[in-house]
């Protein structure tokens, strides 16, 4: 905060911000997610991640913070991990997502979930979606990490709750192939 | 938080956009990876009253090899830069100090272009660009093409050469191949913007050092080279003495902010210690 | 006493399930109050004070109400009569000086960060719009931000109060007959022994809970539903009956899924009660979800204290008399548990050591910052890092390893049970035993070896290695000492098991877990219990329809206190099936045994399975006379004591003396929570809690400006660790059970956080002392560590000052 409001200083941003009065204009898109096809209209400035949860109801995507930091947000756009909360949804039109609720298929839930419910890297769960879909993207970035690389993978997800000790435990197990 | 209302085009080719943004005038900004701008937007530090959106724009997507240099379209993401082996042969050092930009998720939205335009001085893309000798490509109303070397891109806080209703389009960047490069970011905790970071990339010969280029990240209002310890790098061996020796001089006539990472003394300190240990690492590679 | 434990043999309690809530986290099936929408509802923004004192002169609210999509915009004067108010449940002295605290001020702003304003929108998107159309006219006032400042009274926080002092507590163990007087035991060891003297700083911390809070009011039923992201949903319920005039009974409270609270959000807050007000007002179903920088700013802060420490000791280093003099800032107002937190420290800074003389006192301030209340350890933490840093000082000044000294100090497992010098009695223990196996995992003098070769070697990164042997009291707690300490409610807990006619078996905590795992863990309890399995039983919590009776979840009392209310109504169960099982065998009721699920008839093969008796209830056509056809029981458990985890704890850091940056290198803890009911959930909460100690020593630290902005405002500022950040920890433990509860067990929620904090700052210092150095300030910060090495350096020609000569400057403002 101290950082952006330097920054809007430095800008001279607040002296004109200007009072929105008026519905903006209303723009098309058709994305994809979780393998099905939505067409919507939707304000420019809505987050992709408002567009999941507010409009399609796909309510396993969480937001934790608004400065990208905390990663809660994380889904696939077109096969690679964004913070859904720095994306507009303007933005994926034509593209393709993966939340969290795409990843199990036929009821079975994907390797990584099942690792975080194996090793107990999760507690309150809320970061959990996020670093689910976080440690997919690294794992197929870097099917064999090691410690300091899955760390370093999940640098743009905060967890306040497992000391990322179990976090880390599950990458590898997942990783490893399991329970094999 | 949610942004305030503008409205939104998102052009297919370069002159659309500028057509675009001539026809928003100062109310418009333009949105590339957006991973800096989306927060600003969210804390309502900035409402535009037109974002335009460079997404659709592929060309400008483009790294390629011009023959004496690599040229890297501004849209290129932090992730496409890390994984381009022509970036990596030729100009390893903007590899390494892309591949230390904030986050993974982050890397794959956000764009080499979009970093050095927002011109944030604890951003890291600058230092690299400015070692390697960078020159930008800028295009303005009309089509009128410029460029502009790097001394003369980055301007101040938050400023550069790029003007209003103007974009970038290129990052040209000589080939510096065979030389080592290293990235030495000091945070206090990984998802944090650089206190203060050194880039150095050096060609070594049998040991002694033949050339050597140093950038100083967050030292300043802008990215900084560090000239004379360049200087006194060449024909120096690349020893821990003789490195300390050069690296003394990394923070003389810097201004670094002080702030809650660190004072402005400590920061000087900081880059004397960073410049003599990321120049020996580049030495070894 | 040796404790032995003669507990039966268990299947479940013990064993290392995995968790019964993971299934719907791990998928997205959940149910976070933001996620909840209902038909009409509104949204609602906060417009806030970006002033931390100020007169509210005048609110204009026109262009807002004309704004697209709003439904209303709400002062504090148009809620007054409504809107209740925020109270401190706990007054720890009669004259504490209380200012009254409006969820919705309505004149004065006493921190920034306070709602002026309310605006209710049919989107989120408009509510924030017309936010900003709100112009609040402002004449700002002095604001005071330093507790020590605060104590002179020369600016006021409240100027209507007349001073910022609230309370002064005092526990004098000559006083209460349970230890010498401190005074004579300093002015002796001035004499003929050792007297260090210190002041640190506890900073002021953020929870961070990752789930920013949200709530949704929908008033359009017979009962008003509330549901909100709450540790508390009972203690809100009572707080807003007994301020707003609602009948408790048309309250309905639900604390869906709760992404995590650390004390965080045990509060009852302002946005709380102004949803509620806007709903009630509109009558139509209202949702205010804060984003990060609202949270970070406008939610309660954590510890915040200057600790001004007297320790005597024989030349030996046997401790004679320990003095704590604390100022505790509470922000601009007094928190629902408030000035209690640095209280539940007075029985906790004599730790694990047999002191003879000892005297606490805390005076609690107000400042025009946020309010401050209970985070992770709550008191304890605070308490541990004073003590424990001081016995590293004393192990310096005595010249002997920290560990030693550290021994000749501390409760011997004979001579449990052990009433402190402060009066506490602590039941079961064993510090050598944690110690000795926590030295063992370490490699100690492997670790100790390598920094004696860093140091004579010159090593630019010096090793340093840090001891923290603590304990906690926790459990919270027995209803006769939260009385008598004057608290605003009980510490009992609730439960009670439903025997479903199918077999299936619901069980109703009172507890209201967010993270903890309760589902799972009291579902092990019933399954051994009532010898049934584990799938069989479902945990109902977090609605007081469901669980009408509860005192919710914080100070680690959900197992030792809730728990043991699961065993007690399992207990009720069985007894209430035994005669039940005696009719339909045709037996007499004293030949019943109950195992493992089954009632049979002593001496022969007869038997009935206890769903069957479910059944048989369920069905009532063949009940013994004048039995209630119910086999359903519930308890009420009040605890008689606190219950006392300890461990010991090893960390080793790493200090790069050119930069001032530190490295975890190694972490070992071997704690002592009783019995554990599942290995795997006690080991994440240890984990958990050791970051956020350590997050306290090296990272988090919430800081202002001059004019009481907040500069650590988003998570851009307020530096929480990554994983890339933390390390893999060793842990292991004793198993001392406790004597207070059947199952013998511990809390665990907060021993990781209490322990951790003085371990890291012990290790960096013991990396640099032989330069002088004896604290760095936390967080220990990379400059501040650097800028430690460089002006002991600048001071080495002169001679390091004797620990035995006082070193308080007594010209500063005193400690009262």
């Amino acid at each position: 905060m101290a950082y952006l409001k330097t920054l809007a200083r430095q800008q001279g941003w607040h002296d004109d911000l200007k009072h929105p009065t008026e519905e903006s204009q209303m723009t098309r898109i058709t994305v994809t997610v979780d393998d099905v096809s939505y067409t919507d209209e939707v304000e420019p400035r809505t987050l992709l991640v408002h567009y999941l949860r507010e409009q399609l109801g796909k309510t396993g995507t969480v937001v934790g913070c608004d400065t990208s930091n905390c990663g809660a947000c994380t889904v696939h756009l077109d096969g690679v991990s964004v913070k859904s909360c720095n994306v507009l949804a303007v933005q994926a039109d034509g593209s393709t997502v993966t939340t969290i609720e795409g990843l199990a298929t036929d009821g079975r839930l994907h390797p990584v979930q099942e690792a975080f419910h194996e090793c107990h890297a999760l507690q309150c769960g809320y970061c959990t979606p996020g670093m689910i879909m976080q440690s997919i993207d690294l794992l197929r970035d870097n099917p064999d990490p090691t410690e300091q690389e899955i760390r370093e993978g999940l640098e743009g997800n905060l967890c306040r709750c497992t000391g990322y000790h179990n976090i880390v435990k599950a990458v590898q197990y997942a990783a490893a192939g399991g329970a094999k | 938080m949610i942004p305030a209302q503008f409205d939104y085009v998102a052009p297919e080719s370069v002159e659309d956009a500028l057509a675009a943004l001539a026809a928003a005038g100062d109310e418009a900004k333009v949105l590339a990876g957006g991973q800096s701008l989306l927060p600003v937007l969210r804390m309502r530090l900035n409402a535009p009253e037109v974002v335009v959106d460079l997404g659709r724009i592929p060309e400008l997507r483009e790294i390629s090899d011009d023959g004496e240099a690599i040229v890297i379209g501004s849209m290129a993401t932090h992730s496409a830069v890390v994984a381009s082996d022509l970036v990596r042969e030729h100009a390893a050092l903007l590899a390494r100090t892309v591949a230390e930009v904030a986050d993974p998720q982050v890397r794959h939205r956000g764009t080499v272009g979009g970093a050095l335009v927002h011109a944030d001085p604890a951003g890291d893309v600058g230092a690299a660009a400015l070692a390697l000798d960078a020159e930008f490509t800028i295009v303005g109303p009309g089509g009128s093409t410029r460029t502009v070397a790097g001394a003369d891109f980055f301007v101040d806080l938050f400023e550069t050469a790029v003007g209003e209703g103007e974009l970038l389009t290129r990052i040209r960047i000589p080939k510096h191949t065979g030389w080592g490069a290293h990235y030495e970011k000091f945070v206090r905790v990984a998802h944090q913007w650089s206190i203060v970071a050194v880039a150095a990339t050096v060609r070594v010969e049998g040991g002694t050092i033949a050339e050597a280029r140093v950038g100083l990240t967050n030292m300043g209002s802008t990215p900084l080279r560090a000239r004379s310890v360049e200087e006194a790098l060449v024909g120096r061996p690349a020893t821990e003495d003789a490195v300390r020796a050069a690296a003394a001089s990394a923070a003389d006539g810097t201004n670094p902010p002080s702030d809650l990472n660190g004072d402005s003394d400590y920061r000087k300190h900081l880059a004397t210690v960073l410049t003599r240990r990321a120049v020996l690492a580049a030495a070894q590679g | 006493m040796t404790v032995t434990d003669e507990r039966p043999a268990t299947k479940e309690v013990g064993s290392r399930r995995t968790r019964k809530e993971d299934q719907r986290l791990i998928t997205g099936r959940t149910r976070w109050t933001d996620n909840i929408q209902l038909p009409g509802m509104l949204h609602l923004a906060m417009v806030r004070s970006p002033f931390a004192h100020a007169k509210v002169l005048s609110v204009d609210t026109a262009a807002a109400k004309g704004a697209p999509g709003v439904m209303g915009v709400f002062t504090g004067a148009d809620l007054a009569e409504t809107q209740g108010a925020n109270i401190n449940a706990w007054p720890i002295t009669a004259d504490q000086v209380t200012p009254t605290h409006l969820p919705v001020v309505v004149d004065h702003v006493a921190c920034a960060g306070e709602i002026v304003a309310v605006v209710a929108a049919r989107s989120a998107a408009a509510a924030r719009d017309a936010a900003e159309l709100v112009d609040v006219d402002y004449e700002e006032l002095p604001a005071v931000l330093d507790m020590k400042e605060a104590l002179t009274d020369a600016v006021l926080a409240h100027p209507d109060l007349g001073t910022n002092k609230s309370a002064f507590w005092t526990l004098d163990s000559a006083e209460a007959g349970t230890g010498a007087d401190v005074d004579e035991a300093i002015a002796k060891a001035r004499e003929d022994g050792i007297v260090i003297e210190r002041e640190y700083r506890q900073q002021r911390l953020i929870p961070a809970f990752m789930e920013p809070r949200s709530t949704v009011v929908d008033p359009t039923g017979e009962q008003i539903v509330i549901w909100s992201a709450t540790q508390v949903p009972h203690i809100l319920r009572f707080c807003i009956a007994a301020t707003t005039g609602i009948p408790e009974s048309k309250i309905r409270v639900i604390a869906p899924d709760v992404g995590g609270g650390f004390g965080g959000k045990l509060q009852t807050t302002p946005e709380e009660f102004a949803t509620l007000a806007v709903a009630r007002k509109l009558g139509k179903p209202v949702k205010y979800t804060e984003t990060r920088s609202e949270s970070l700013l406008s939610g309660h802060h954590g510890r915040d204290q200057w600790q001004r420490l007297t320790l005597s000791a024989e030349k030996d280093g046997t401790v004679t008399g320990f003095k704590v003099e604390l100022l505790a800032d509470l922000g601009a107002y007094v928190a629902i548990v408030g000035g209690g937190v640095p209280v539940l420290g007075a029985w906790m800074f004599n730790s694990i050591y047999k002191f003879p003389a000892y005297r606490f006192t805390v005076q609690t301030i107000l400042t025009n910052k946020p309010w401050v209340d209970a985070y992770r350890g709550a008191g304890r933490p605070e308490a541990t890092f004073g003590i424990e840093r001081m016995m590293d000082e004393l192990a310096a000044e005595v010249g002997v390893d920290p560990l030693a000294i550290r021994e000749k100090n501390w409760i011997t497992h004979e001579e449990f049970p052990f009433t402190t010098v402060a009066g506490m009695t602590y039941d079961s223990g064993n510090y050598e035993a944690a110690t000795a196996r926590a030295t063992e995992l370490f490699d100690y003098d492997g670790m100790r070896a390598e920094q004696r070769r860093r140091r004579e070697s010159g090593d630019p990164v010096q090793l340093g290695i840090g001891v923290s042997t603590f304990t906690e009291m926790c459990g919270l707690a027995p209803s006769r000492i939260l009385g008598q300490l004057n608290y605003g409610a009980g510490g009992w807990e609730h439960a009670s098991i439903r025997m479903l006619a199918t077999g299936k078996v619901e069980v109703i905590t009172g507890t209201s877990p967010h993270g903890q795992g309760h589902e799972t863990a009291w579902s092990q309890i019933v399954a051994d219990r009532l010898g049934i399995p584990f799938e069989d039983v479902e945990v109902l919590h977090g609605d007081t329809q469901i669980a009408p009776r509860g005192l919710d979840t914080y100070g680690s009392r959900s197992l030792v206190v809730g728990g043991e209310a699961v065993v007690r109504a399992a207990d009720k169960v069985i007894e209430k099936a035994k005669p039940v099982a005696a009719h339909l065998l045709e037996a007499d009721v004293a030949d019943i045994e109950f195992t493992d699920g089954t009632f049979g008839v002593r001496g022969t093969d007869k038997g009935i399975g206890i769903a069957d008796l479910a059944l048989a209830a369920f069905a009532a056509h063949n009940w013994p006379d004048g039995l209630e056809p119910s086999l359903d029981a519930e308890a009420t458990f009040d605890p008689d004591n606190f219950s006392f985890p300890h461990g010991t704890h090893l960390c080793a850091m790493e200090v790069d003396t050119e930069t001032g940056a530190t490295r975890m290198r190694k972490y070992v803890c071997v704690d002592d929570v009783g019995v554990i009911v599942n290995p795997l959930i006690v080991e994440g909460q240890v984990h958990g809690g050791l970051v956020q100690g350590i997050a306290q020593a090296l990272w988090e630290g919430a800081e202002f400006d001059d004019n009481g902005t907040l500069v650590t405002g988003s998570f851009v500022d307020y530096t929480l660790p990554t994983a890339a950040d933390t390390i893999s920890f060793v842990t292991d433990h004793t198993t001392s059970p406790s004597t207070t509860n059947t199952l013998g067990t511990k809390g665990v929620g907060e021993a990781g956080t209490i322990a951790s904090t003085p371990a890291v700052v012990n290790a960096i210092v013991d990396a640099l002392r032989p330069r002088g150095i004896h604290d760095v300030e936390m967080p220990c910060t990379p400059e501040r560590v650097w800028r430690a090495i460089r002006s002991a350096g600048a001071d080495s020609a002169g001679a390091a000052p004797s620990a035995a000569q006082p070193h308080f400057d007594e010209s500063e403002g005193d400690v009262q």
